[in-house]
């Protein structure tokens, strides 16, 4: 398998906005794209809908493991692989810091299995371990959880086609256009040349999806730690004074 | 000013049952949210909202996620903070947001229980917003129910009538009476000569 689109953009290609940074829908190299991308453009309306806060999740809807994915499904001990602590902020795209914002978040357990029943990779499961949780920011967007480090999996796209390393994260602001779902990355993954849906992002922007190595932030002698920070749609919102 | 760079949209996957909809999936953890945008004491009139997702070569979509969002019967959002560790928490209030998986009905079905939205305001036909997210979808698609039985309503709302007339009909949820249940069917197609109108926020 060759690497794809290694040379398609230029390396200087800077980016119009801050929104020039996502996949187009359709990304044939991803072939489910095909048949489930729009064929007409999307139509603009941010001048035509005036207002769609959505309400904040307050602190009680969490539990107390939901941002410790090591401990929120044991069952008779530890689950098994590399403990890692990820953590980050949330801000707008003026650099306003979010508060409140939930992440929901699912994952492969170390051997890339996830726990979903239409998964078909013969790896084991790990019976201490989901692979779901869900975490809030704090008061200056700060997030942070627990979990084992994903392995990679393969899947159906082409021959031999496997995901690099990576956790889902679905976000929910307070504005209905702050939506995002996306993948969080490990740095370093040899498998970024050959993955169609990280290679669907332009190529200027595909760092945004790669958590950074903070030894710092690591816990001695108990986890290693990554920093994902989250940017979202926000641009026709006032900025903070 | 400088602006950030948003963070990119990757697609949902094929996984994502187990943590954005595990109850209705019947796995083991809670969900936030369901099929239930209302609770009991919520006024209004309760109605359904059901459909399909279909492809481009006209199948249905199987693992899809839609996720609604809407004004009460009063035409108001819900602005007050969202309490409670699980979505059959029975002091929630009016939610106005509901998150359903296409995967456990027959025909890839979504199904909600909600209540009819009051308008919003001036040149705004009662409406729900609509996001969704499914594997082969690397961004999150935003579109609009409007229902059909509105004809006057909707012949005022600026976001329907900014769309180009012979698309409208897309976004029309279609009223139907089954033993006393009220039920907008709305079925979204990705492609097609019937291809859903899609909105850039
Ligand atoms: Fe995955």
């Amino acid at each position: 398998m060759e690497a794809l689109n290694k040379t398609s953009l230029p390396p200087l290609a800077a980016p119009v906005s801050s929104a020039d940074v996502h996949p187009p829908h359709l990304s044939p190299a991803y072939k489910s794209t095909i048949l489930r991308s729009p064929t007409q453009p999307l139509m603009p309306v941010r001048e035509l809908i005036r207002d769609l806060s959505m309400p904040v999740f307050g602190q009680s809807v969490l539990r107390e493991f939901d941002n410790d994915l090591t401990k929120n499904a044991r069952i008779n001990g530890e689950p098994i692989g590399e403990r890692i602590k990820v953590a980050g902020r949330v801000l707008d795209e003026t650099g306003r810091p979010l508060s409140n914002v939930l992440i929901e978040l699912w994952q492969a357990n170390s051997a890339g299995r996830y726990v979903h029943k239409a998964e078909i990779h013969d790896a084991p499961l790990d019976p201490n371990f989901l692979g779901g949780g869900r975490v809030l920011t704090d008061a200056d967007g700060n997030y942070a959880f627990h979990t084992i480090k994903p392995g990679a999996y393969p899947w159906g796209n082409h021959y031999n086609a496997w995901r690099p390393n990576h956790i889902h994260f679905s976000v929910i602001g307070h504005q209905f256009e702050h939506r995002l779902v996306t993948q969080m990355y490990f740095p370093g993954d040899p498998l970024f040349d050959y993955d169609p849906i990280f290679q669907s992002v332009p190529q200027h922007a595909r760092e945004l999806l790669i958590a950074k190595f903070r030894m710092d932030w690591t816990e001695a002698e108990f986890a290693l730690a990554y920093q994902f920070d989250i940017v979202l749609n926000g641009r026709h919102k006032t900025p903070f004074e | 000013m400088e602006q950030l760079r948003q963070t990119p949209s990757q697609t949902v996957g094929p996984f994502f049952a187990y943590a954005l909809t595990a109850e209705q999936y019947g796995y083991p953890y809670d969900s936030l949210m369901n099929h239930t945008l209302v609770s009991l004491d919520t006024p209004g009139q309760r109605i359904v909202v059901t459909g399909q997702v279909w492809d481009g070569a006209g199948a249905t979509i199987s693992d899809a996620v839609v996720e609604l969002w809407q004004a009460d019967a009063q035409g108001h959002y819900r602005t007050a903070p969202i309490e409670g560790n699980t979505a059959t928490h029975t002091d929630r209030g009016f939610l106005g947001f509901g998150r359903v998986g296409t995967g456990t009905l027959p025909g890839h079905r979504y199904q909600f229980t909600t209540l009819k939205p009051g308008a919003t305001g001036e040149g705004s036909a009662p409406h729900i917003n609509v996001m969704l997210m499914m594997r082969g979808s690397l961004r999150n698609l935003y579109t609009r129910l409007y229902f059909a039985d509105e004809p006057e309503a909707n012949a005022q709302d600026i976001l329907l009538n900014a769309v180009p007339a012979e698309r409208r009909a897309t976004l029309l949820a279609h009223r139907k009476e089954v033993n006393g249940e009220i039920r907008y069917i709305f079925d979204i197609h990705m492609q097609g000569s019937d291809e859903t109108v899609f909105f850039e926020l």
